[in-house]
Order: structure tokens, then C-alpha cells, then sequence
């Protein structure tokens, strides 16, 4: 593998927050390190800072006095973009209309002064991982907007960075196009074996992208973890919610067990005698005869989505519960059913103001 | 009353007026051109006549002059206004579009204001060096004037195609490694090209018609604007006069329509 | 550092353009209201220019608003319906006619000028009178007006309202005065601006058609640049600027809000 990728750089962020001249801040100043090879998903709603710390990275935007950015131990922090040796994808494309295909994708060889022989090799090289034959001398206009993908993900890697950076890469596609290209873009990212860092708000594309996830939320890091720690184990309420559907329950405490209006649920976690929140994923609920259950509540709505049966069950909790069940199931809206939770399912979260 | 027949009750007016004032004269101006004693080779005379070629030469040279300066001019601020904010834009901004309508008579004086026998480039260089410096009725007069009208109109049109840029454009020409020149040579400036093309048409076909300026500055500068003014009423010669303004105006209605096709967003004169 | 000195050689650069465009309408401002400009400004603070203008121009200045809100008038009267028409009829021969019409912005005003005197300038009567200068100055303003309110039509999708009110059963002549007008008003407001402040400007037409009982204020302009002192001249062109600069600000400000939106 010498060299489809270079080599990646490990990146280490140091204290890096952002505040703007008109005083908001976009970022609280925030710690991050990103092994080589590895790719970091920035995952979080819209205005959490996940753009902004990735233009930092990249070297457009400052970090405010303090922040620091490292590549391989190597201070970057007063290097501009144009020196650092990125790559970097737009949600734009920011493609230049002005070249043709082969163009954009060999411009930051030819600024890098690689000979014209040499330049094309590497395009062709280029064109062929991404699957764009046949459209090297076509105008950006021409082209639709899964091949205009292709086109910007070509030009940054062309350059061999040291980092790749990927701002929201797939928003601009529908859905069907966007999913195809997920996964296109996913065992690209792996045979390539660079260093990504991926900025986007939709969790399906971090969970298949990420080898790991920050979840953000108003200038500040949530949750670090690998997609099934954020997913299974989330610290917060805010991660829980954001990511997947969750159930958020609470009441009062006492010998492991947890009381709720519709009977109690048994739980993992060592906690005191006191209330609790507490979060539970719909896939793990389990739908059983009432009489074989602790929890016990009345069926509100069945809905048949595909490859599930989405369950709303009232009584049980303070809130009705999603449940998603096999799409094998027989309940009818009005019927008493027991829910069997396994305490392993049952993920107590830290109190919050 | 049908919806069809409004809308051309609607449309009547404008076909009235457009043909009995407009579309009438025009045919007559081409009837009176070629009605004089050269017949139709009047229309030539505008090549063919030395004097007349010679004059159309100066004409072209000055509003390609016009064209190239104003467009050098008006990308650097232009680009300079859009991309930065600081205390004093807006006002400096107001300073350098206020004279988007000044007619050509009072852009003359204003040059001869500047430039002219009392003006203030007389009175510095007079006190620094002795010696007057009076260049406002020579052709450079003229350049500066044209100069004076075109910039506004250039500088709106640049800063409004800056506007739409995509920034995204020049981030990632620089993480790809071009420097701040290269981003400007290979992204920025190519970017704005049908700008370009069409406030150049605009200044160019403005130039090449202008006659409040020229009139005001009241040289023996021949640009063809004076010389059809001045061979319709001192010479009476109507034929010439009528075959030099149509010859004028395609030349200038060409330029326009050219930059449009190039350029495919709405392109016209005015002043 | 390097950044620093880019940005005050463009800053530099761009004040020096504004100096180019400013600083001769301070010299005429202040040569206006200057006892002797020769003498400079040290000879004295003056009005009687400006008051002396007025006694010798103010027929001009008086002729050049009555034809400018006329040629605003014809305009409104004209080119308003005919814009709506031309949006909502489309196809080639609109497309044909918008072509025409919006021709003499291309063509000097020297040449319509010229067409216009060879046509009707046998006609004492008109020829005479400040009409003949009305006609000009409509056939060079009518494609701001009908180009401004067509590109509202453009934006704000006005088939459809005009549809809408038609489902409701209103008569095409009540639908253009009740929803067609109204929707339009940004356009015509700017139009109107454009208009206005062209036709008090207007000179390369104006100095063909005009007779010497039909001078306009800037062929009065003209007139007292050739023939009369320096002061006179730069206080006249000081009334035309207090006339005109506000109409130019209002059309920024138009374009500004259009802009924004």
C-alpha cells in the first residue's frame, strides 16, 4: 500500500476554542487525539461547533490564544491551510467551474509543481478509485451531483494528505445516493488508510464511518467513544436522544430495582437509593404476556414499518414507550401487554439541572 | 373581456409608442443614410474614408482604453470592499458609487475642474515644479472622464459577483496548496469572468457612444460621437451624420449583444 | 505581517479611486459658493452664484421636473401593464419586443436623437414644444421601468397569484389593479427612481432635440460651462447635485434592500 494514501499524520488538539470578533463562541475550548489512520467522526447538530473545529484543523479558522494544533508532534497552529498538506472535501464541492474534471483533481499537483507525465498518472490513478471513467474532460456543470462527490474526493486525496478532511460530504444528496455512497465512501476511507476526520450531522453516517465519534452539542464536546460505546453507553441525555431513539424514564430507587407507574425494572448499575433517569433503547424492549412480566402497560398505537413493528405502550413509564418489535408480532391497539427489559438494557444516566 | 384580450390591451401602449417613436425614426435614419449623394455606400464611408476611419480607430482605441482601466481598477477595490469589513466601508463604498449617474456634461467639468486651465492638478504641479500641467481637453481628458462615469457601474457589478462567489471556492484551492496569488489567478479572478465580460461590454459600448463628456471638454479630440454631432449640425450633412450613428450604434448594440451570448446574464448600456 | 501590507496597498489603492471620484465634486461644491476661485477660498463664502443661477435657470430647472415626471408618467401608464403582459403572455414574440425595446440602451442617445429629428422635425408645432423632447426621453427610459417591474414578476411567481385571484373570480382589470399592482410596487418604486433620475440627467438626447425655448437643466448645464465664469457654472452644477444625489441614494438603498432579500 505505498502511497495510494501517504502516509497519515496523528493530530493532536490542544485546548482549541473559538470566539468570534462579534463575541459568541462557536467552541469551548477543547482537547482531542486523533491516532493515524484512524477516522474521527464530528457528529452533532447544527451551530455545536463540529464545522468549526474542523476548519481549525484544517487551518482556516484560528483557535483563540492557548489552542494549539499538532500534526505527528509538529506545531501547526500559525501554519495557513495552503502549507499544512490537507485535503479537504466541501459540502459544496467548491469545485472550480473554470477546469474540467482532470483539472480539479490534478490542480494541487500542479501547484505542487509534479511534472505533467507524473500529474496524469496520478489522476487516472485517482479517477479510477472513485469510479468517474470516461468523465475526465467533462466541465463541473455536467456532471450530476453523486459525480461531483466523486470529483472533490478525488481532488483531495490526489495530493496524498496528511489529513483528510470531509465537511458534511453527503448532505447535498439524496437519500437513496446518499446511503450508496456512504458505504462506497467507507471502504474507501479503509483501503486508503489515512487519517479522516468527518464532520456531519446525520448519526447513521457517523455510526458506519466512525472509528470513532465526538458527539458535540453548543461548542462542547458530549460523548468520545467508538459508535457502539456512544450507542449503547451514552453519558448523557443529550447523547441519548441525538443518537438513535431512546426511551428516557425516571423515578424513585430502591435495592437495584427501579419503580415506575407500571411495575419496576431491575437494574446493572450500582446506584444509590435515590431518583433516577434512566435510558432504554426501543429494539431492547421485549413484548411478553402480562403476566410473565414486572412491567406491565396498554398498547396505544401499532405501526408496521417494513422490517419492524413500531409499538407505542402507554402506562408503563411517566411517558409512553416506543417499543420496536419483530414484524412476526400479533398485539392490537387497546391490548394489556408485559415488556420484558433485560437490566443490561437499562443505561442510568448522571443527573443534569 | 377574455384574459388574451387584456393582455394585449396591456401590450397595445408600448407597441404604439415604440413603433411611432422609436422603430419609425430608426427606419428613417436608415432611409436618410442611404438617401444622400453616396447611396448606400454611405454606410461603408465609415471604413473606407480616411477621416472618418481614422476617427473610428480613435474611438475604439479610447473605450477599449476605457474598458481595460476601469476593469483593473474597479476588481481591485471592488474585491478589496467585499472581502474585508472595516469602520468606513459603507462611506467609502457611497464615495465610489455615488457618481453613477452623472451625465457626460457634468462628468467634463468635472475633469476640467481637476485637470483643466483653474484646475487643482494645475495649481499643485504649478507650485511643486513651476510648471502647469493642463491635460484635461487632450485625449487623456477624454480617458479620465470615461474613466469618471465607468468606474461606479464596474465596481457594483464586481462586488456583486464577489458576493455570489462561492468562498468554498478559494478554501479549497488553498488547502490544496495555492498560495494567495495563485488562488487569485486560477479560482477568483476566472470565477468572475462573465462579470467581466459584461460590465466591460457595458463600459465599452457606453464609452463608444458618450458625447455629453467630449462636448463639455470642447476639443478638436475626434472621437465619432463629435464627429456626427458636428457634421449634422455645422456641415448639414444629414446622409453621413444618419450613416455614421447607425454604424455606431450596431457597433455598439454588437459588443452588447456578444457579451450576452458569452456571458448569458442581462447585459445593457445606459448614461 | 505579510497580510497587513496587502490589505493597506489595496486599502491605499481604493481610497485613491474614491479621491479620483470625490474630490472634483468638492472642488465644484466649494468653486460654487467661492467669492473668486481664482483668488481661492480665502476671498470669501458666497451664495449670490447660487442665487444667480436661479435668476437666470430656473425656467431650465423648472422644464426639466415638469418633463421628468412626465416622461415618469408615460412610463407608469405604459410600461407598467406592458411589463405584465410581456411576463405573463411569453414565447418568441414577447421575447421579440422586450429585444426592441430594451434597443436603445445599446444605441447612443446621439443616434435616436438624430432619428427622432429626421422623422419629426418637420412638424413645427411639436418639434417646437417640450413634447419632442418627452418622446426621447421615454423611448430612453421605458426598458428601466418595464426591465424593473418584469424582474419582480420574475421573483415573485405572479401567474400563480394572478391565477389565484382569477379562481376567485375576479376580472382581469380588477386582478391587475388588486394583485398584480401591489405585488409589483418594489419594481415600480425602483423603476420609478431609475426613471426620474435618468430623465433629469438626460443630455446626449436632450441637446439634439432641445430649441431655445425648450432647454433643460443640463443642457443649461452645458450652456454655463461654455459661456459663462467658473463660479456660476460650479454653482449650478452644485443645485444639480442637490438635486440628483438624493434621488441616487434612495435607488442604492433600492438595490441594497433588493439584495438582502
Amino acid at each position: 500500500m505505498s502511497g495510494i494514501a501517504g502516509h497519515g499524520a496523528a493530530v493532536h488538539i490542544e485546548n482549541c476554542g473559538k470566539t468570534f470578533p462579534d463575541g459568541t463562541q462557536a467552541l469551548a475550548p477543547a482537547s482531542l487525539d486523533i491516532v493515524s489512520g484512524e477516522t474521527l467522526v464530528l457528529l452533532g447538530p447544527s451551530g455545536c461547533g463540529k464545522t468549526t473545529m474542523l476548519r481549525i484543523i484544517a487551518g482556516l479558522e484560528k483557535p483563540d490564544a492557548g489552542g494549539r494544533v499538532l500534526f505527528d508532534k509538529t506545531d501547526m497552529t500559525a501554519v495557513p491551510i495552503e502549507q499544512r498538506h490537507v485535503g479537504m472535501v466541501f459540502q459544496s464541492y467548491a469545485l472550480f467551474p473554470n477546469m474540467t474534471v482532470a483539472e480539479n483533481i490534478g490542480y494541487g499537483l500542479k501547484i505542487r509543481g509534479v511534472d505533467k507525465a507524473a500529474r496524469a498518472a496520478r489522476v487516472a490513478e485517482m479517477v479510477a478509485l472513485t469510479n468517474i471513467g470516461g468523465l475526465e474532460n467533462r466541465r463541473i456543470d455536467q456532471l450530476s451531483g453523486g459525480q461531483r462527490q466523486r470529483v472533490a474526493l478525488a481532488r483531495a486525496v490526489a495530493v496524498r494528505p496528511r489529513v483528510l478532511l470531509l465537511d458534511e460530504p453527503l448532505t447535498a444528496l439524496d437519500a437513496s445516493l446518499r446511503d450508496r455512497l456512504r458505504s462506497e465512501l467507507n471502504s474507501l476511507l479503509r483501503s486508503l488508510g489515512i487519517t479522516a476526520i468527518y464532520v456531519t450531522h446525520d448519526q447513521a453516517e457517523a455510526m458506519e464511518l466512525g472509528d470513532r465519534i465526538v458527539v458535540m452539542r453548543k461548542g462542547a464536546i458530549a460523548q468520545i467513544g467508538t459508535p457502539r460505546e456512544i450507542y449503547f453507553a451514552p453519558q448523557n441525555r443529550f447523547v441519548a436522544e441525538f443518537v438513535g431513539a431512546a426511551n428516557i424514564v425516571e423515578g424513585p430507587v430502591s435495592d437495584g430495582r427501579l419503580t415506575l407507574p407500571g411495575g419496576w425494572l431491575a437494574l446493572d448499575d450500582a446506584v444509590d437509593n435515590a431518583a433516577a433517569v434512566a435510558m432504554i433503547r426501543p429494539e431492547t424492549i421485549g413484548v411478553v404476556a402480562e403476566a410473565d412480566a414486572f412491567l406491565r402497560g396498554t398498547v396505544e398505537s401499532v405501526a408496521f414499518i417494513g422490517d419492524r413493528e413500531r409499538l407505542v405502550v402507554t402506562g408503563a413509564a411517566n411517558k409512553p414507550l416506543t417499543v420496536d418489535a419483530p414484524n412476526t408480532i400479533n398485539v392490537r391497539a387497546g391490548e394489556r401487554v408485559g415488556l420484558s427489559v433485560t437490566p443490561q438494557a437499562v443505561r442510568v444516566l448522571p443527573k443534569e439541572d | 373581456m377574455s384574459h388574451r384580450n387584456f393582455i394585449w390591451i396591456c401590450l397595445l401602449p408600448l407597441v404604439v409608442v415604440t413603433a411611432a417613436f422609436f422603430l419609425l425614426p430608426m427606419a428613417q435614419l436608415l432611409a436618410v443614410g442611404a438617401g444622400g449623394s453616396r447611396g448606400m455606400s454611405a454606410y461603408l464611408a465609415i471604413i473606407t474614408e480616411p477621416r472618418y476611419r481614422a476617427t473610428l480607430i480613435n474611438t475604439v482605441v479610447l473605450a477599449a482604453a476605457t474598458t481595460i482601466a476601469t476593469l483593473v481598477i474597479a476588481t481591485i477595490a471592488g474585491l478589496f470592499l467585499q472581502r474585508h469589513r472595516f469602520p468606513g466601508r459603507a462611506v467609502l463604498i457611497a464615495m465610489l458609487t455615488f457618481p453613477l449617474a452623472f451625465p457626460g456634461v457634468v462628468v467634463g467639468f468635472l475633469i476640467i475642474l481637476l485637470a483643466g486651465r483653474q484646475g487643482l492638478i494645475g495649481a499643485i504641479t504649478a507650485a511643486v515644479t513651476g510648471e502647469k500641467v493642463v491635460f484635461a481637453y487632450s485625449i487623456f481628458g477624454l480617458f479620465l472622464g470615461y474613466l469618471y462615469f465607468s468606474i461606479p457601474r464596474v465596481i457594483l457589478t464586481v462586488m456583486a459577483a464577489v458576493q455570489k462567489l462561492d468562498i468554498g471556492l478559494e478554501e479549497a484551492a488553498r488547502s490544496l496548496g495555492a498560495s494567495p496569488w495563485a488562488v487569485q489567478r486560477d479560482v477568483v479572478l476566472p470565477a468572475l469572468g462573465p462579470a467581466f465580460v459584461a460590465s466591460g461590454a457595458i463600459a465599452f459600448a457606453t464609452a463608444m457612444g458618450a458625447f455629453g463628456t467630449a462636448f463639455t471638454l470642447a476639443t478638436n479630440i475626434d472621437v465619432l460621437p463629435m464627429l456626427i454631432y458636428t457634421e449634422f449640425t455645422l456641415a448639414a450633412n444629414f446622409a453621413i451624420s444618419a450613416a455614421l450613428s447607425i454604424g455606431l450604434g450596431v457597433i455598439a448594440w454588437a459588443i452588447l449583444a456578444l457579451a450576452r451570448s458569452m456571458s448569458g446574464g442581462a447585459v445593457a448600456a445606459a448614461g | 505581517m505579510r497580510d497587513r501590507l496587502i490589505f493597506a496597498g489595496q486599502l491605499g489603492f481604493t481610497l485613491l479611486v474614491a479621491a479620483f471620484l470625490v474630490v472634483p465634486v468638492v472642488l465644484s461644491i466649494s468653486a460654487g459658493v467661492t467669492v473668486n476661485y481664482f483668488r481661492g477660498i480665502q476671498s470669501g463664502v458666497t451664495l449670490q452664484w447660487v442665487v444667480q443661477v436661479w435668476n437666470l435657470y430656473a425656467g431650465e430647472i423648472g422644464l426639466s421636473f415638469l418633463i421628468a415626471f412626465a416622461t415618469l408618467a408615460v412610463t407608469l401608464v405604459v410600461g407598467v401593464p406592458a411589463a405584465y403582459g410581456l411576463h405573463v403572455k411569453g414565447g418568441r414574440l414577447s421575447r421579440v419586443i422586450e429585444e426592441i425595446i430594451t434597443l436603445p440602451l445599446a444605441i447612443p442617445g446621439l443616434a435616436i436623437a438624430l432619428a427622432l429629428l429626421l422623422t419629426y422635425g418637420g412638424f413645427g408645432g411639436f418639434r417646437q414644444s417640450w413634447l419632442f423632447i418627452l418622446t426621447g426621453h421615454v423611448v430612453f427610459t421605458m426598458p428601466f421601468m418595464v426591465r424593473s417591474v418584469m424582474a419582480v414578476f420574475a421573483s415573485v411567481d405572479i401567474k400563480t397569484l394572478d391565477e389565484g385571484a382569477a379562481s376567485l373570480g375576479a376580472s382581469p382589470w380588477t386582478r391587475f389593479c388588486n394583485v398584480i399592482v401591489p405585488n409589483a410596487m418594489p419594481g415600480i418604486l425602483a423603476g420609478s427612481l431609475m426613471v426620474v433620475t435618468l430623465s433629469l440627467g438626460e443630455f446626449n438626447l436632450t441637446w439634439m432635440l432641445h430649441t431655445p425655448l425648450t432647454k433643460t437643466l443640463p443642457v443649461g448645464l452645458a450652456d454655463s460651462y461654455a459661456s459663462m465664469r467658473l463660479e456660476v457654472a460650479s454653482a449650478y452644477t452644485l443645485i444639480f447635485f442637490i438635486m440628483i444625489v438624493p434621488l441616487l441614494v434612495a435607488m442604492q438603498m433600492f438595490a441594497e434592500k433588493g439584495e438582502k432579500k
